[in-house]
């Protein structure tokens, strides 16, 4: 054995084709790190590759090549995947689709307990689920309702709930606020911050949005075309990106600050290379 | 914004008020709004979902058939809640333009771009040379590349956000006098919505053109819009010059919703819902939501 510890996530070299995809893979050789506790952001534009990066990582998708290791273990196969699992838990972008909307709550947040065998008690599940529910803010009266009584905020509460309910070390999210309003969004990006600190938790944040992914993650990792072009610690990446493609996303985000989008306008200089070149890119794959 | 009427007003919309008839009687969206643009004017409609934002902007054309509308809506010196049906078409595509959120649904499969970019001013008698001059010239001033070529295209060759040039092309080739954008870059990725937008406030300024621009995103009205309206459940909560709303909100409402906004140069870790300032120390999660 190692003395340093080996992280709790690892991906090595994931590659990702789909039959019949125009402009090669989908996934190009990612290798991701995550360590306990710890908030990576996965940030790009669509067709960059991050869901299926995130989808590869969950076990949802088989790499067609590359490696995925918990705390140095490999996950590959179907029973390591299992043990795997349970350490790695996703969370969707739509809260609508996500849950079963013939399950109760208390099934929803409570089907893990019993899957995986860790309260086979059916008082004492009901237990853990309601303090399951406390943990992510929402009441314990919810328990006997279905998914379609509540509104997009609280189902992913809901969501976030039955991940967390197995205990995982890591909350793999997949764009887990982009369908929710700004004022529902703060909320529960403050939940994320929330379940880091009490929990403990590490998160793989995956986002189109990079003022959401600057808010929460201390690292980040830009894709674009499939590849990772680079990635680092929040400030590095934010206040000097090393990479043209980073800069010319970083450039176009907007900012809530009228003075600010005035003098960053001024700056610009429209037409540059950035924006442009991204469209004759897509349009030349044919989207 | 009681009465800022000037000669420079376009449109005025008195006491709004917008209901849809349920089995259980008309439901209420949008309850008594108010708003003027002026002339060439940017104004952003912003709220949450259900805040009758789109609603409001809609009732301007009179576009959902099954809406009862109060109130008056004044074009010039013109009601359209007052006009026959026949009337307010005849307004779409010449005094006001329309984009919306999703291009796709919005153009014509199965016609080339070309030829619906030139029907607005087609239907106006302008001759078919005339008018694929003038669309081949728009198409290339919003940044098409090879725009003769492309004119004879369907949409489904276009991206995103080439297809939404070809949208506001459409909605703005016979020199509106007020374009209604509906989220118009919501569907787009950032740098391509960075650009939409440059466009439309070039054209905007290029024309003489008032933009009533309705989204729920705060960080592109800082870029877009001169004047903000803020909305939420059916009533316009404040309005005023962007500078003076985003610098000092009246409303604890807008004040609340600028907090919520996470920004890339702002400190990270902050508390986005329920108060500003640094992150005070919580045990769990709180229960803000309603």
């Amino acid at each position: 054995m190692t003395e340093v510890p080996p992280p709790l996530l690892e991906a090595r070299k994931l590659v990702k084709t789909f039959p019949g995809r125009r402009g090669g893979r989908a996934v190009d050789e990612v290798s991701l790190i995550v360590r306990r506790g710890e908030a990576l952001g996965l940030v790009g534009e669509s067709g960059s590759g991050k869901s299926t990066t995130a989808r590869c990582i969950a076990g949802l998708l088989r790499p067609d090549s590359g490696r995925v290791l918990v705390e140095g273990q490999e996950v590959t196969s179907p029973r390591a995947r299992r043990r795997g699992r349970r350490r790695v838990q996703m969370v969707f972008q739509d809260p609508y689709s996500s849950l079963n909307p013939r399950m109760t709550v208390a099934d929803l947040v409570g089907e893990g307990l019993y899957v995986h065998g860790i309260e086979p008690d059916r008082a004492r599940r009901r237990d853990r689920v309601v303090e399951l529910l406390e943990t992510v803010g929402l009441d314990s009266g919810h328990l006997d309702r279905y998914p379609r009584s509540f509104s997009g905020g609280q189902r992913q509460r809901i969501a976030i709930a039955r991940a967390l309910s197995v205990g995982p070390d890591l909350l793999i999210c997949d764009e887990p606020v982009s369908s929710l309003d700004v004022s529902v969004q703060a909320q529960v990006l403050d939940l994320f911050a929330d379940l880091r600190e009490t929990l403990g938790l590490a998160l793989l944040f995956i986002a189109h949005d990079l003022a959401v992914v600057h808010h929460l993650c201390g690292r980040v990792a830009v894709m674009n075309a499939g590849r990772v072009v680079e990635q680092g610690e929040r400030d590095q990446i934010y206040r000097s990106p090393g990479h043209p493609y980073t800069r010319s996303l970083l450039d176009a985000v907007p900012v809530p600050d009228p003075a600010v989008e005035r003098a960053r306008a001024a700056a610009r200089g429209w037409d540059g290379p950035g924006a442009q070149s991204a469209e004759q890119q897509k349009e030349g794959e044919g989207l | 914004m009681s009465d800022r009427s000037t000669d420079r007003t376009l449109l005025s919309i008195q006491d709004l008020r917008v209901s849809y008839p349920t089995p259980e009687g008309p439901c209420a969206v949008v309850k008594g709004v108010s708003l003027e643009i002026a002339r060439g004017e940017r104004l952003a409609l912003v709220g949450e979902s259900g805040s009758g934002k789109s609603v409001t902007a809609r009732s301007v054309l009179r576009l959902d058939s099954e809406a009862r509308l109060q109130g008056a809506v004044r074009l010039g010196d013109q009601n359209v809640l007052e006009m026959t049906s026949g009337q307010v078409r005849r307004l779409r595509g010449a005094r006001v333009g329309l984009v919306f959120q999703d291009p796709l649904a919005a153009l014509n499969p199965v016609k080339t771009v070309g030829w619906q970019i030139t029907q607005p001013l087609r239907l106006r008698g302008v001759g078919r040379r005339e008018a694929r001059n003038q669309g081949v010239e728009l198409l290339e001033r919003l940044g098409v590349a090879d725009a003769a070529r492309r004119f004879d295209d369907y949409p489904h060759q276009f991206s995103g956000g080439m297809r939404q040039r070809v949208v506001i092309a459409i909605a703005v080739i016979a020199d509106p006098e007020l374009l209604i954008a509906d989220e118009p870059t919501t569907a787009l990725d950032v740098r391509v919505q960075a650009r939409v937008l440059e466009l439309l406030s070039e054209l905007a300024q290029e024309r003489d053109m008032a933009v009533l621009l309705i989204t729920h995103d705060l960080g592109i009205v800082a870029g877009f819009a001169e004047r903000v309206a803020v909305m939420r459940e059916g009533e316009l909560i404040e309005a005023g010059d962007v500078d003076r709303i985003y610098r000092s909100p009246a409303h604890p409402y807008t004040r609340a919703l600028l907090d919520a906004v996470p920004r890339i140069d702002d400190s990270p870790g902050r508390r986005l819902s329920g108060g500003s300032g640094p992150a005070p120390r919580r045990s769990a999660a709180g229960k803000e939501e309603q």
